[in-house]
């Protein structure tokens, strides 16, 4: 007998409950955006907002206060120490925002000076890293740039993909490339493009009815408004790792969303007659298995480099950790149920969709 | 056996043999000798976080050499108006790009043009205005002359850079220019991050400037500085009590680093204190001996990157071409500024603006932690596998190992670099390559409950989630590919694991768990699929 944690005849009804997943989810992303609001947007790591982080191991016990004591003859009090236990021992990040000085040689000198009070010899810098204002400035624009081209390149595939409409998808493109083009021209920052592109997805997605495109997109957007609100409430740094793990994120949320539209398209094109929301839900029960299953085993993963992978690398895992909860949850309650966003229209409107996808499959 | 089986099985092992031949250089701690001449010995590259070392970005201010060409343009010009007898009331730089000319007669433009043209090519002659009777010209140079200075700036200074850290002495350097005014630094396992900037980034401009004795320091310091002059300092005592000595010289650089051949620490047999010791070639020697014996009882002072290290007084001519800076050097400094003069000079000042560090304890102990979570997050999938699926649990987990191994392989033969992000996205692709085989079992247990064949279920299981496999995993490949592109270093290290991973899990999940299933079902004749 084989092990079943889902039973395969299961039937959830997770499309009767749309309605308070889609507030729950709105509520989160509402509280995201307001907390970034509060806080003057996401709290940049030194790799995007420039100044120096220096990571210092102590033979002996100290405190942050003693640390910033040390620093004051080189007017570097006012930075932020944080602590954290490394192999049962207390490491310290000593964080310097400020741009408006010299930054090369800096480290050096916070070195000897924590030298000269705490000991020579116990004092051991780990790692530094110093980033110049013009270089934050340019790896802000590089992410940014990296966030917008995944993002497009995934809205062709799927608009392409699933609706069958290249020519679609590359009208897309094309209007995604020209906004972002007009406001790069305008200066604006990095957040406003990103919320414009995403704005003009969204608005191309409904005008043109791809509502199998909208559902990903919209799943994209909430599962990586969460990360960063996740970050946001937890005070942690977005800095180029955790980029990358965003944009990793994007990817496997995507994952997750085809694997489920896949079989919805198939089970909508042998469905004859039945109502496609019962059809959508009968295709999350069937892939039920596999959604929990594949995010168990990337989750076990996960937390297993969030639990022993060490300092550097923790804010990474946990980014991977809350977009994977997030994706798989917008999978099943945040995508799937777009996709039925112009059901309860006019019936002509369900029939043209219906008609559409019998060509496309 | 049936003939597509043996092939397919076939294929799998020649890649599963070459994978390993890549991978063994990495693995094993010594090659037998005839390995390097017929098969890669490669190791995978560790990346600085991983290894240690520094990681710099240096801009070049080409600007810079911009204006040192001019100054330099300024002194050939001079002697050209001298030689047309051209008389002037002014000539020197203006801006970042142009030379102010003053005539006093005003049909000299014609003769200046003339001469411009002729010799100065780069030059342009610019609005003449009448400034009170005089003709004020602008000698402007080209756009086209400013890039290729500047151009010219970047790949000196990355020779020059490359020079001194050969000769600092770090294995395995990577310098190179980066955009059109960045030079890229990275210097693994070093052990004095501080030192290694300080050798880096002086620009070691050494100078031999007369000091001007006719006029007065006093004066000069209230702000008069007679013309073609300059107030330069020695800096006396230890940081924090220092003292700034003021010294008026020629602006005029009588000899310069160019002329050096070789610069070298001795160690003085009187104080037993280190000096640099200095050699001219024939051509600085010469100049050496003229000037000294041309100043005798005057002094000469010594400037290095616009600090005067010391002005002693000629105490006769100096023929042979040697010099010697002294001053209260440790024995490393000396020999840190030896090593800078004898690369030579950088062509424009350059400036840190980016410093990654990572201390090699750091580097070791981010190694121990990613292997330990992707032992762990391993086992427990492969456990966790083999306890839901069964024997097919365990060909998930076949694949799954492969995957690891492909990666690694892929690694070495991509010369890619592993990097601490790298590490994770091999644990990422741990829990997701799995999908793919999440995927197929779960419709072959679909199809079995229709009541079908092992070998109906086993064919329909895969063909019908092979489409889903290629779709979920073409969009995590462009997410990678993008990220690839767009990558530093490290992120860069995660973008290549993660692509590659992707790439081999597509194998090692869709075909090699296929061969084994169809072997098991077709040559074994398995009746019943533990699933």
């Amino acid at each position: 007998m084989s092990m079943e944690f889902i039973k395969p005849n299961i039937n959830i009804d997770f499309i009767g409950r749309r309605k308070a997943a889609l507030f729950v989810s709105g509520a989160l992303i509402l509280l995201t955006i307001l907390l970034l609001i509060v806080r003057g947007g996401p709290n940049y790591g030194v790799d995007f907002a420039g100044g120096i982080l220096i990571q210092v191991r102590f033979n002996h016990p100290t405190t942050p206060d003693e640390i910033r004591a040390a620093l004051a003859p080189i007017a570097l009090e006012d930075s932020i120490i944080q602590e954290f236990e490394e192999k049962g021992r207390l490491e310290y990040l000593i964080r310097v925002n400020r741009t408006d000085i010299e930054l090369s040689g800096l480290s050096d000198k916070a070195e000897s000076s924590l030298g000269s009070v705490f000991g020579q010899e116990n004092v051991e810098v780990r790692r530094v890293e110093m980033v110049g204002p013009k270089v934050g400035k340019d790896l802000r624009e590089k992410a940014l740039f990296a966030i917008f081209y995944a993002l497009l390149f995934m809205v062709i595939y799927i608009s392409g993909r699933f609706e069958h409409k290249w020519t679609m998808s590359i009208i897309m493109a094309a209007s995604l490339a020209l906004g972002v083009y007009i406001i790069s021209a305008l200066g604006m920052s990095i957040i406003w493009l990103i919320g414009v592109a995403m704005f003009i997805a969204f608005g191309l997605c409904w005008f043109l009815r791809l509502q199998y495109a909208l559902g990903a997109i919209v799943a994209l957007f909430h599962d990586v408004c969460l990360t960063i609100g996740a970050f946001a409430l937890t005070n942690r740094e977005v800095t180029l790792p955790i980029v990358a793990a965003l944009l990793t994120i994007v990817g496997y949320s995507l994952n997750d969303t085809i694997v489920i539209f896949d079989r919805i398209r198939e089970n909508h094109r042998r469905s004859r007659g039945r109502n496609f929301d019962q059809v959508i839900n009968q295709s999350i029960n069937e892939t039920l298995s596999r959604t929990i299953l594949t995010s168990a085993t990337t989750l076990i993963v996960v937390i297993a480099l969030l639990i022993l992978g060490g300092g550097v690398i923790h804010d990474f895992a946990f980014a991977l950790s809350v977009g994977i909860v997030a994706g798989t949850y917008s999978t099943i309650y945040v995508a799937s149920p777009i996709l039925l966003i112009w059901e309860g229209q006019s019936r002509e409107g369900g029939v043209a969709t219906v008609k559409r996808r019998g060509r496309g499959g | 056996m049936s003939k597509s089986l043996r092939w397919r099985g076939i294929l799998v092992l020649i890649v599963v043999v070459v994978a390993l031949v890549y991978l063994t250089p990495s693995i094993s701690k010594t090659l037998p000798p005839w390995w390097p001449s017929i098969l890669p010995e490669d190791k995978i590259h560790l990346g600085l976080d991983l290894k240690g070392g520094m990681h710099l970005v240096l801009e070049v201010q080409a600007q810079k050499a911009v204006e040192s060409h001019l100054e330099g343009m300024v002194e050939d010009i001079k002697y050209g108006l001298r030689k047309a007898k051209i008389r002037y009331e002014q000539l020197k730089t203006s801006g970042s790009d142009r030379i102010g000319l003053t005539l006093i007669r005003g049909e000299d433009r014609r003769a200046v043009e003339g001469m411009v043209a002729d010799n100065f090519p780069d030059l342009t002659v610019e609005s003449g205005s009448f400034v009170g009777g005089d003709l004020k010209l602008e000698l402007v140079l080209s756009q086209r002359a400013q890039q290729h200075i500047k151009r010219m700036a970047v790949d000196q200074a990355v020779e020059t850079i490359t020079n001194r850290i050969d000769q600092f002495g770090v294995a395995e350097p990577d310098i190179r220019p980066q955009g059109r005014d960045r030079i890229l630094v990275q210097l693994p396992g070093i052990k004095d991050p501080q030192r290694a900037i300080d050798i880096i980034g002086k620009t070691a401009r050494l100078e031999f400037k007369l000091v001007d004795e006719e006029n007065s320091l006093e004066e000069a310091l209230k702000g008069n500085i007679p013309p073609g002059d300059e107030i330069l300092y020695e800096i006396k005592g230890m940081p924090g009590s220092q003292t700034r000595i003021p010294f008026l010289l020629k602006k005029r650089a009588a000899l310069t680093g160019e002329y050096l051949t070789d610069a070298r620490v001795m160690i003085d047999s009187q104080f037993s204190e280190p000096y640099v010791s200095l050699s001219f070639d024939s051509r600085g020697a010469r100049l050496f001996e003229r000037i000294t014996a041309a100043n005798i009882k005057k002094r000469l002072a010594i400037v290095l990157d616009d600090v005067v290290n010391s002005a002693p007084v000629i105490q006769d001519r100096i023929p042979g071409g040697r010099a010697q800076i002294t001053g209260r050097f440790t024995m490393e400094e000396a020999r840190d500024l030896a090593i800078v003069l004898r690369a030579g000079a950088l062509p424009a000042p350059v400036k840190v603006i980016e410093e990654r560090t990572v201390g090699p304890s750091l580097g070791k102990d981010s190694i121990d932690k990613g292997l330990k979570s992707m032992i762990i997050g391993g086992l427990i999938v492969i456990l966790f596998m083999v306890f839901y699926y069964r024997v097919a649990g365990i060909l998930a987990d076949v694949a799954l190992l492969l995957n690891i191994v492909f990666i690694a392989a892929g690694l070495a033969m991509f010369g890619a670099t592993l990097t601490l992000p790298g590490i994770a996205g091999i644990i990422l692709t741990i829990g997701m390559a799995v999908d793919a085989n999440v995927l197929v079992f779960e419709r072959i247990r679909e199809e079995l409950r229709l009541g079908k064949t092992p070998r109906a279920a086993v064919d329909g299981g895969y063909s019908k989630a092979l489409v889903t496999i290629l779709d979920a995993n073409i969009t995590t490949l462009i997410a990678a590919l993008v990220l690839f592109q767009f990558g530093t270093g490290p992120v860069k290290g995660f973008a290549v694991t993660l692509s590659i991973g992707i790439v081999a899990s597509l194998f090692t999940a869709v075909f090699v768990t296929r061969v084994i299933f169809d072997y098991l079902i077709i040559e074994r004749g398995m009746s019943k699929i533990s699933i």
